[in-house]
């Protein structure tokens, strides 16, 4: 029955091939609308590491007082002095500070011409915290840390592209014209957005090249090439004053088990904040923070307001493509009340219109589909000339949106048809036949 | 006549509730998105179109970061980049800044007019720029004078002494001194203890980003006689005209055969390479031509579903009601009758579709005020969208009410 009902829907596409094809487009249009928005939409605000996003924290700390803070909000890093208190304190089961660098390297030996190089300075946690999957080697301990050691993580795409496809563990790379040890290579790692460092904005950059210690980075003097936010009195003499200074540029993040460790760890933040309120150094009342990743994505709004607002038009213009395709189907179907009155009237049973009318609907979506399928494929092709290349780059066409593309339509086509088809279920046999 | 008509109308729609109401809503939904959708288009149009103070043309930027040099070191490098440049055939002149006009991303400091205030009169770019520069760019002064060449210190950015000296923007004078001339005052910059005075003042200059962020300090510029030595700078090439490609084509060669230790990216923002303006332009804007791109292409395709709709309907409509139409010519309505008919029946519907389309316009408008930052909705969008779909609609109703106008009387014999 099924396959016979199909048939007829296909039929009835072609004895209104106007009609049909205004149907065909509004769905596709609007299918296509969605799933473009839909697909950059998805790319930007997922969770970025969903296994873990519920432990792990970045806390924040009121260095700057009432008068220059965010509005009541402490500011969204932490400067040097508070950074490293934290780090001492090792509060939390595993912690890592980091700040973005930029470094030279020759890719071909020292008489190749210098590329640019980004990556982070991290803590040997880094690794381990953000489930950093690694192709050979590993990170670096604690000790590494402790000893300011000159060694290094390279990703695999920055690998390959200085030595090959090889394993590089072991050898030696120059960064800005100091020596470090390669200790591991990372395999491809790119959470999108980019939570932890989310201060900065780069969330939807391509992967990083590098991670090298924090402590490390600090003694040859890399500066941070992400932000750096000051406030109040900035008349630094010299790098020292600059790193003694309330200016803030350091992302720490901890990993918390559990929320009794979390709240303990709150805890241990005002009392640090309070310490400094004593020693003068802060001359407020704590102000503190501790936001987990999904939280803290969330303040600093890293989904663009192009995205969303897109999103939304694109679904308004579907819900009105639906809105459209009810009024035909209503059209389609009850120019047709005359062959539905002699159907009933033979006997066939009102369950049987609403499989006829449903399926066939399921027809026009279904063609719908097909048409939103290549127009989505088209628009993804279009969507680098109009959203950012980093935005742009994340919406693709897949086989999970190719399937939600195809059931999208069907649905609610479907959901559009019940109506125009319990009018059809509904008309009276007696009343169509007398009228012919 | 037209009043005679309403009441047959509105008599007749009773007996079409479903059909009536999916049209209204589909007009007031479609009124509610492109009105809002054409405020969204304005807006970035809006954006776009504000002007940068300088003469876009024959305008090149190339952003070079020394990889071995550092600290005093690198004066004397870049002098010698300058000199290189400006030895290069259709090059007219060059200059040397952190930071210009559209760059993304840059320094941004508060000023104040007192060196003890707590908040800041105003936040300001500052772009770090040589005696050129200003007239590289073509930046017009309009009171006062440029650097000269012995005021340009060498620094680096954890070293930032108050310069002696600023050239800002008209609009930042007429904040930080209103209904005074700014014109050798002093300015207190990025927290500075020591005053700097103001030397000149520019006509404009727009702000190093085109993101809605800094939207509020886009016309406040600080220029500031000072050789950044641990940034980015880029270097600003006047070219000939007509000379741009061909200078473009041998810059970065021409400079890492003056000297290779040094990245030349190719990225944007503060990892920009060789760019014309025109590009500089076109990356700053990129996702407000995406969105007015976007916008325009729904509202279009909307506005031909909506009509598609319409004209599918109606026609139904006429379909359904050849022997009335029959029946009423016959009894000696004329075709301009029928074709007023449903003229008429389109623009009540519209009508009632326009004003339910006015309240959700509106409702949308100010959740997006809640949730985007965006202004609300002005008057002139809704009258302009409102007469789009009542024009829309008639539009659409009247090739099916054509059709329906020819209908022959003689329909009112056969059956139906």
């Amino acid at each position: 029955m099924f396959a016979y009902y199909f048939e007829l829907g296909l039929r009835s596409l072609r004895r209104n091939p106007a009609l049909t094809a205004l149907m065909v487009m509004a769905i596709g249009f609007g299918v296509a609308a969605s799933m473009i928005t839909f697909s950059v939409f998805r790319a930007v605000s997922g969770n970025p590491i969903p296994q873990k996003s519920a432990q792990l924290f970045t806390p924040q700390l009121d260095g700057w007082g009432p008068q220059q803070n965010l509005k009541g909000e402490p500011p969204d890093a932490l400067s040097y002095t508070d950074a490293i208190a934290l780090m001492r304190a090792h509060e939390a089961s595993r912690q890592t500070l980091l700040y973005a660098v930029h470094v030279s390297v020759m890719p071909g030996g020292s008489r190749s011409l210098p590329v640019g190089a980004n990556g982070y300075a991290v803590y040997g946690d880094f690794f381990p915290m953000f489930e950093v999957p690694f192709r050979y080697g590993s990170g670096w301990s604690a000790a590494d840390d402790d000893g300011r050691a000159a060694v290094v993580v390279l990703s695999e795409a920055f690998n390959q592209k200085m030595f090959g496809d090889t394993d590089s563990v072991g050898r030696e790379i120059t960064l800005n014209g100091h020596d470090y040890r390669i200790v591991g290579v990372a395999r491809h790692w790119n959470p999108q957005p980019r939570f932890f460092a989310a201060f900065d904005n780069d969330n939807f950059d391509e992967s990083s090249d590098f991670y090298v210690p924090f402590t490390r980075a600090l003694d040859v003097q890399i500066d941070t090439y992400g932000r750096n936010s000051c406030r109040g009195n900035v008349d630094f003499k010299t790098r020292d004053a600059w790193l003694r200074s309330s200016c803030v540029w350091v992302m720490p993040w901890v990993e918390l088990d559990s929320a009794a460790d979390a709240s303990r760890y709150k805890q241990f933040l005002e009392r640090y904040a309070a310490d400094q309120q004593r020693a003068g150094r802060f001359g407020w009342a704590p102000n503190v923070r501790l936001r987990d990743v999904v939280q803290w994505l969330e303040y600093r709004k890293v989904v663009p307001p192009e995205t969303r607002i897109s999103l939304l038009v694109a679904l308004g213009f579907f819900v009105i493509c639906m809105v459209n395709t009810i009024g035909l189907l209503l059209a389609k179907f009850m120019r047709r009340a005359g062959e539905i009155g002699v159907r009933r009237a033979l006997g066939a049973a009102r369950s049987e219109m609403y499989k006829q009318f449903l399926i066939e609907a399921g027809t026009v979506g279904l063609a719908g589909g097909v048409l939103g399928l290549a127009l989505t494929a088209l628009g993804m092709l279009g969507i680098g000339h109009l959203f950012q290349p980093q935005i742009a780059r994340l919406a693709h066409l897949d086989v999970s949106l190719m399937a939600m593309t195809l059931l999208t339509a069907i649905v609610a086509t479907v959901l559009a048809a019940l109506y125009p088809t319990w009018r059809a279920a509904h008309v009276q046999p007696a009343w169509q036949l007398k009228s012919n | 006549m037209l009043v005679l008509q309403i009441k047959p109308v509105l008599a007749a729609l009773k007996r079409h509730k479903a059909g009536t109401l999916l049209i209204g809503l589909q007009i007031a939904l479609t009124l509610a998105i492109v009105c809002n959708a054409l405020f969204i288009i304005q807006q970035r149009l809006t954006h776009l179109s504000r002007t940068t103070g300088i003469v876009e043309s024959d305008l090149l930027t190339v952003g070079s970061e020394w990889t071995s040099a550092s600290g005093a070191a690198v004066e004397p490098l870049v002098h010698a980049d300058l000199q290189t440049l400006r030895e290069l055939p259709g090059v007219q002149d060059v200059g040397v800044s952190y930071g210009y006009p559209l760059r993304g991303g840059g320094w941004n400091s508060g000023v104040t007019i007192k060196p003890d205030a707590k908040q800041p009169v105003a936040v300001t770019w500052r772009f770090f720029a040589d005696d050129h520069v200003l007239t590289v760019l073509g930046a017009k002064l309009i009171a006062g004078r440029n650097f000269r060449a012995d005021e340009i210190r060498a620094m680096d950015s954890h070293n930032l002494a108050a310069p002696a000296q600023l050239i800002i923007t008209k609009a930042l004078a007429e904040k930080v001194y209103p209904n005074q001339s700014a014109l050798g005052k002093p300015l207190y910059i990025g927290g500075a203890t020591a005053p700097s005075t103001i030397i000149g003042i520019m006509d404009h200059l727009q702000g190093g980003s085109a993101s809605s962020w800094s939207d509020a300090i886009s016309d406040y510029v600080v220029l500031e006689p000072k050789l950044l030595t641990d940034k980015s700078n880029a270097y600003l090439i006047r070219t000939r005209p007509g000379q741009l490609g061909a200078v473009a084509n041998v810059a970065r060669d021409t400079l890492f055969k003056a000297n290779r230790l040094r990245i030349i990216p190719n990225g944007e923002g503060e990892g920009g390479g060789v760019r014309s303006f025109a590009q500089v332009r076109e990356q700053a804007y990129k996702n407000d031509r995406g969105m007015a791109i976007i916008m325009s292409a729904i509202c279009a395709v909307l506005l031909i579903i909506t009509a598609a709709g319409i004209v599918g309907l109606t026609s139904f409509w006429v379909s359904q009601r050849r022997r009335q139409i029959g029946v009423r010519r016959a009894l000696g309505a004329t075709r301009h009758d029928i074709l007023g008919y449903f003229l008429t029946e389109n623009f009540l519907i519209s009508l009632a579709g326009v004003l339910t389309g006015i309240v959700l316009a509106l409702g949308l408008s100010l959740w997006l005020v809640a949730h985007f930052e965006t202004r609300r909705l002005p008057l002139p969008f809704l009258l302009i969208g409102v007469a789009l779909l009542l024009l829309l609609g008639q539009a659409a109703t009247l090739a099916p009410a054509l059709r329906a106008s020819r209908v022959s009387p003689v329909e009112a014999t056969r059956a139906a």
